[in-house]
């Protein structure tokens, strides 16, 4: 796309009297709005005619990399194909202009999507009870705690107010605890990126009577699977604690091992990630949570309705296309895919931890540290050559973590280009360091300067305005 | 494998197993205790084709019965121009995420931007977010953020004309936390200022939400309500329907500082309660406080503009427990949906849009109270929704509207209906409403 021409905001592009709706000719025009309750000023929106207004939201689209455009290893964010028939059910009159709270017998067909859904989920998780409400990962890991305290009320166990959470957790976990008010207690990992049981023992111990659960993903962050689980949802529950299995790494369980079987009582599915639903530049998702019986007594309502229905039709339409059949395959050809790119790559870049991987696993930069190329360096010289870059620093374990998760979608082609542009870079990162550095070279725009950004906030073109004058 | 998602053939299959030194696709999960492993088949259906996906899709969409829209409470049936779908669906936005590598995503964070300047621009607030769940979770992040800026306070104050789906989330969210939620009276259908006074100097509140139209579609004079609240240190938060700031005084000139809301009413279409948007804008000074994404204006590497995601260190990926929320993916593709709308609707678009609304508000009330069948119930003035007393049976009532394909509206009370109205409904639906109606 050409920067130059079609780089503008739409405000740019606006000129007094453009027009670019039509609404009917007004039938009942005779009511006044009296002035008191009306804005003194008009709300500066654009003015703009259709054609410019398709043109210039056409020509942004060209500036975005999604995976319909190539490969996506973000690790962590299971970056799946989409499929077009799952947009299309979703967009389907009879779903789409349905009001909330239209009475029950004109929303069968919806409400019949929501408990077959509910279904579903129970039988590829191992759980009892789902809800379909949370809107997000992050909503359902909230949702999750209040049924793990909603639980702990019931029963007058008021004193446990305190969450176990690996130090290698994503920061949601942390952040939702402190939404719903429970005090942390970070667990250890082991040099080897499993919990360090020893550690969970010895916190448990102290404060046995202080536990509400204890929130996990299986494989962990590192993509490790944690071996130790039935002993850990042991202690865990012993101490009358409940084990919170967190979706996100949901996806290479799938015809491997149910949440449900590895000892959690409460979960929720990221479907965005593990049920291919679009990831929207940023949602929406959908994240239900399930439980084991008797705890759906304590699930909140945490939406007026059935979440993000429409992200729902799309898991429907997708758990149902794949069937029995092959749900079950999604988890090994994903972690074949990992542990393929791991074994080719590791010559080069430096893997901290061996040993099998499930769906994505973690190195920590290049392995020649020589050079001074940074992972930041690799992650955009990747984008040059056409790929999205992989979750950069993150987990925090070490000091350059590259994260890679490759899903079942990727041929052995795509993956195999891949290998090639990064052993390439590795060997630009001894020849031509300088090159790296000023990477990327050939997006649109070029490596862009987050210090100024948040050192004086500029987020309105209101504000980029009043800047310029 | 033999499924059209999965692009690996048998050989591709054996020669990766060989390069990892595996000998099966089960041995990848060698270190999966055999007492938790999964054996068998899952109890679902088998797989469908995508023929047989949309025949039964057909045949769930024929078991519900999409109705002519008088009912609101949070949902109204605007038009969605058709320019928004077909690019919203446009896959570099639909199969992106969340904009981190800033240099490929520029079509994400440039529509943010625009949508962050939009909105700020419709509430008459100083900035934006990237977007919220929607109305009621934005809401209840609005409590929080009111807690975490007033320091020690910890009381909010909710108006008894909000709607009552919202305030239920601002309690489930409050529940669990150090935070106190108490209502403000309302006397017929608008806020007890003089309650709200009362609590406010019993000292101790972070914020105070009123919501705009309120949930009875009523137009409240806020005067003085901002003056009462910074009086006493606290924050007032006002929960407004987006499209009406079209033309209604805004939270902005009302000297809010917190604006929520849902943007479902800038086209979204219903689709059965989602996925809508979350909004919120507020006053500059209390940016760093803000939940969610924010997007901001920088420069590249060759003094191109360029827009970034910004002010990260407020974020759970940084902070963690200390975040000021938890959110993390929110309702990005959304944000694109209203900005498309609002950048075609324009300043005037939208203006007239809820201009429409509410003159066939005024035509229906007016024309309901003529049949004798219907009276008033709060002398205030509405926009584009309103109670009416019916001197029957609502349930009867609404019986025979569904009979005549129409979703007459919300009952709520004994003889109470609360009906709105948009641009979307013409003269002979409502008249036909009338007609059944004053039967």
């Amino acid at each position: 796309m050409n920067n130059k021409l079609y780089g503008n905001l739409i405000f740019e592009l606006s000129k007094e009297g453009r027009r670019g709706y039509s609404l009917p000719q007004h039938q009942c025009e005779k009511y006044k709005i009296p002035q008191t309750l009306c804005r003194e000023k008009d709300a500066e929106l654009p003015e703009c005619d259709e054609l410019t207004v398709v043109r210039h939201y056409t020509n942004h689209s060209a500036n975005n990399f999604g995976v319909n455009n190539g490969f996506y290893p973000l690790g962590s964010c299971t970056m799946k194909y989409n499929p077009c028939i799952d947009e299309e059910m979703a967009a389907q009159p009879a779903f789409r202009d349905l009001h909330p709270l239209q009475p029950a017998t004109t929303v069968a067909g919806a409400k019949e999507v929501c408990h077959d859904l509910e279904q579903l989920l129970c039988k590829l998780t191992g759980m009892d009870a789902f809800t379909l409400k949370p809107y997000a990962g992050a909503h359902g890991e909230l949702t999750g705690l209040m049924v793990m305290r909603g639980y702990h009320e019931s029963r007058h166990d008021d004193k446990r107010t305190k969450v176990l959470i690996p130090d290698s957790a994503h920061g949601t976990n942390p952040a939702s605890a402190a939404v719903c008010g429970l005090e942390v207690l970070e667990v250890k990992s082991l040099v080897d990126g499993t919990i360090d049981v020893e550690d969970l023992k010895a916190i448990i111990k102290e404060q046995r009577e202080e536990i509400a659960g204890m929130m996990m993903t299986n494989p962990n962050t590192l993509g490790l699977f944690e071996k130790s689980i039935p002993e850990i949802a042991k202690l865990v529950h012993d101490c009358g604690g409940l084990m919170y299995y967190d979706g996100a790494n949901l996806n290479p369980m799938l015809g491997a091992c149910r949440p449900g079987d590895m000892g959690f009582d409460v979960m929720h599915v990221n479907v965005h990630k593990t049920f291919s639903t679009p990831h929207g530049g940023g949602g929406p998702g959908a994240g239900p949570v399930g439980v084991k019986a008797g705890l759906e007594a304590f699930f909140p309502a945490v939406s007026p309705y059935e979440g993000n229905f429409a992200v729902l039709l799309r898991t429907y339409a997708y758990i149902l296309s794949l069937g029995k059949e092959h749900i079950k395959e999604v988890g090994p050809l994903a972690t074949l895919n990992a542990n393929y790119i791991k074994e080719r790559l590791k010559d080069l870049y430096l893997l901290p931890i061996e040993g099998l991987c499930k769906h994505e696993f973690v190195f920590d930069g290049l392995a020649d540290k020589s050079t001074g190329v940074t992972t930041m360096d690799v992650a955009k010289r990747l984008l040059d050559y056409g790929y999205h870059a992989p979750t950069i620093y993150f987990p925090l374990l070490f000091h350059e973590s590259l994260m890679i998760e490759p899903t079942e979608n990727e041929s052995k082609e795509t993956i195999d280009s891949f290998i090639e542009v990064m052993r390439k870079i590795a060997q630009e990162a001894k020849e031509q360091p300088e090159e790296l550095k000023a990477a990327p070279h050939r997006t649109p725009i070029g490596r862009v300067d987050d210090v100024q950004a948040a050192k004086h906030p500029v987020v309105t073109y209101q504000q980029m305005l009043h800047d310029n004058n | 494998m033999d499924y059209k998602y999965f692009p690996h053939t048998e050989k591709d299959i054996q020669e990766m197993l060989d390069t990892i030194g595996v000998k099966s696709l089960k041995d990848l999960y060698a270190e999966v205790p055999a007492e938790i492993r999964f054996q068998g088949e899952y109890d679902i259906p088998s797989e469908k084709s995508e023929l047989e996906i949309r025949q039964l899709f057909d045949k769930l969409g024929r078991k519900n019965r999409p109705l002519t829209c008088f009912a609101g409470a949070g949902v109204y049936d605007h038009y969605t121009p058709s320019v928004i779908p077909s690019i919203v669906a446009r896959s570099e936005y639909l199969t992106s995420y969340t904009p981190y590598q800033a240099e490929i995503s520029q079509g994400t964070l440039h529509y943010i931007f625009e949508y962050q300047s939009m909105m700020a621009e419709l509430t008459g607030m100083d900035v934006s977010n990237a977007s919220l769940y929607d109305g009621t979770t934005a809401t209840a992040e609005a409590a929080m953020m009111a807690v975490a800026a007033g320091k020690k306070a910890n009381r909010i104050l909710i108006s008894d004309t909000v709607d009552p789906k919202i305030t239920e989330m601002v309690k489930t969210y409050a529940h669990f936390q150090q935070m106190e939620i108490e209502l403000i009276a309302q006397k017929q259908g608008v806020t007890d200022k003089h309650d709200m006074q009362t609590k406010l100097e019993a000292g101790g509140v972070a914020g105070v939400i009123v919501q705009h139209p309120n949930y009875f579609g009523i137009i409240e004079d806020y005067t003085g309500f901002a003056d009462s609240c910074h009086d006493n240190k606290a924050l007032l938060i006002m929960n407004c329907v987006a499209a009406d700031l079209a033309i209604l005084k805004t939270p902005g000139e009302w000297n809010a500082d917190i604006a929520v809301g849902d943007g479902q009413s800038l086209g979204i279409p219903m689709q059965f309660g989602g996925p809508y948007i979350g909004y919120m804008c507020c006053k500059e000074k209390l940016i760093r406080k803000m939940p969610g994404r924010i997007v901001g204006m920088t420069q590249d590497n060759r003094g191109q503009r360029a827009f970034v995601l910004t002010l990260q260190a407020r974020e759970q990926h940084i902070r963690r427990q200390k975040a000021t929320s938890n959110i993390c993916s929110n309702q990005s593709l959304m944000a694109l949906f209203v900005t498309i709308y609002m950048a075609l609707m324009g300043k005037e678009g939208l203006k007239e849009a809820a201009r429409q609304s509410y003159c066939n508000a005024h035509y229906l009330h007016e024309q309901l109270l003529a049949t004798n069948r219907f009276t008033e119930v709060f002398p205030h003035p509405f926009f584009n929704e309103f109670c009416v007393k019916y001197d029957g049976d609502v349930d009867g009532l609404l019986k025979r509207l569904e009979m005549a394909g129409i979703f007459g509206g919300i009952k709520v009370g004994d003889n109470l209906l609360m009906i709105a109205v948009t641009e979307k409904r013409t003269k002979e639906e409502m008249d036909k409403l009338i007609k059944i109606a004053a039967s």
